[in-house]
C-alpha cells in the first residue's frame, strides 16, 4: 500500500512495474485496474500551456490515507499505489496514478473508481493554469464524476 | 485562557487575501466561523469556502482549541 506525492515527473508505466514488482504478490492477483490523469494543452476553451499544482502538505497525505482505508474496508484490495503530482507541470505530464490489485475484476474496477472520485473531491489540491496568452487562472470545479462528501 | 491558534490560506483564497497563515490570539470556545471574522474582519467568506482544523474537514460551528491548526481553502480541483 503506497501514497507519494511527487514534486517532479513521474512515469506511471515504471511506478506500476516496480511497484508490482516489489510489492504485489505474484500469483495472488488477477485484477488490476489502473486510471491515470494526463494534463491537457486545452481547458474551457483556451490553449494551455502549463499548470501549477499547489497542495497542503500533510492534510493531502492524510486525506489519501482515509479514502484508501475507506476503499479498503469496502473492496478486498490486496495492494493499492496512489502518485499524484505537484508543482509545475507541463501538457502531457502525468498528473495522477491510482492502481489497484485485486482477486477478480469488480473490486478492481469498483475500487479504483472510488478513490478517484474521493480524491477529485476531497484531496486538498489545486490547480492554476498558465494560458498561452500568459494569463493565470484557477481551476474552479472539476468535470462530472461523483462526488464523494468528506466523510466519504 | 487565551489560545494561539495558526490559520492557513490556500490556492485562490490565498491570493484573494494577500496572505498565506496569520497566528491569532483568541479566547477559547471561538468557532472556525468566528476564527475567519477574527482575521478578516473586512472580508466575507466566500460561498464555497471550505474549511479544515488539523488536517480533518470540519463544519464551520466547530469550536477550536489552543495549539490547532485552522484552513480555509477554496473547492480542490486536483485529480
Amino acid at each position: 500500500m503506497a501514497i507519494k506525492i511527487c514534486p517532479d515527473a513521474f512515469d506511471p508505466w515504471q511506478e506500476i512495474q516496480s511497484y508490482q514488482r516489489a510489492s504485489v504478490q505474484a500469483g495472488k492477483f488477477g485484477a488490476t485496474s489502473v486510471f491515470i490523469g494526463t494534463m491537457r494543452d486545452f481547458n474551457e476553451g483556451d490553449q494551455v500551456k502549463g499548470m501549477f499544482l499547489e497542495h497542503y502538505p500533510g492534510m493531502t497525505e492524510k486525506q489519501l490515507e482515509k479514502i484508501a482505508s475507506k476503499a479498503k474496508a469496502q473492496w478486498p484490495l490486496l495492494e493499492y499505489l496512489l502518485v499524484h503530482r505537484v508543482g509545475a507541470i507541463l501538457p502531457n505530464e502525468p498528473i495522477v496514478l491510482v492502481a489497484v490489485w485485486t482477486s477478480h475484476r469488480g473490486d478492481a474496477f469498483d475500487a479504483s473508481r472510488y478513490i478517484m472520485e474521493a480524491l477529485k473531491s476531497t484531496a486538498p489540491f489545486w490547480k492554476k493554469e498558465l494560458l498561452h496568452s500568459d494569463q493565470e487562472r484557477w481551476v474552479t470545479k472539476n468535470t462530472d464524476g461523483y462526488a464523494v462528501d468528506q466523510e466519504g | 485562557m487565551n489560545m494561539s491558534i495558526k490559520v492557513r490560506y490556500f490556492a485562490s483564497l490565498k491570493d484573494r487575501i494577500g496572505r498565506s497563515e496569520d497566528i491569532l490570539e483568541a479566547s477559547e470556545g471561538i468557532s472556525v466561523q468566528a476564527i475567519w471574522h477574527r482575521a478578516n474582519a473586512d472580508k466575507a467568506m466566500p460561498d464555497n469556502t471550505l474549511a479544515a482544523v488539523n488536517m480533518d474537514y470540519v463544519d464551520l460551528d466547530r469550536l477550536v482549541k489552543d495549539g490547532d491548526e485552522v484552513a480555509f481553502f477554496p473547492p480542490v480541483t486536483g485529480g
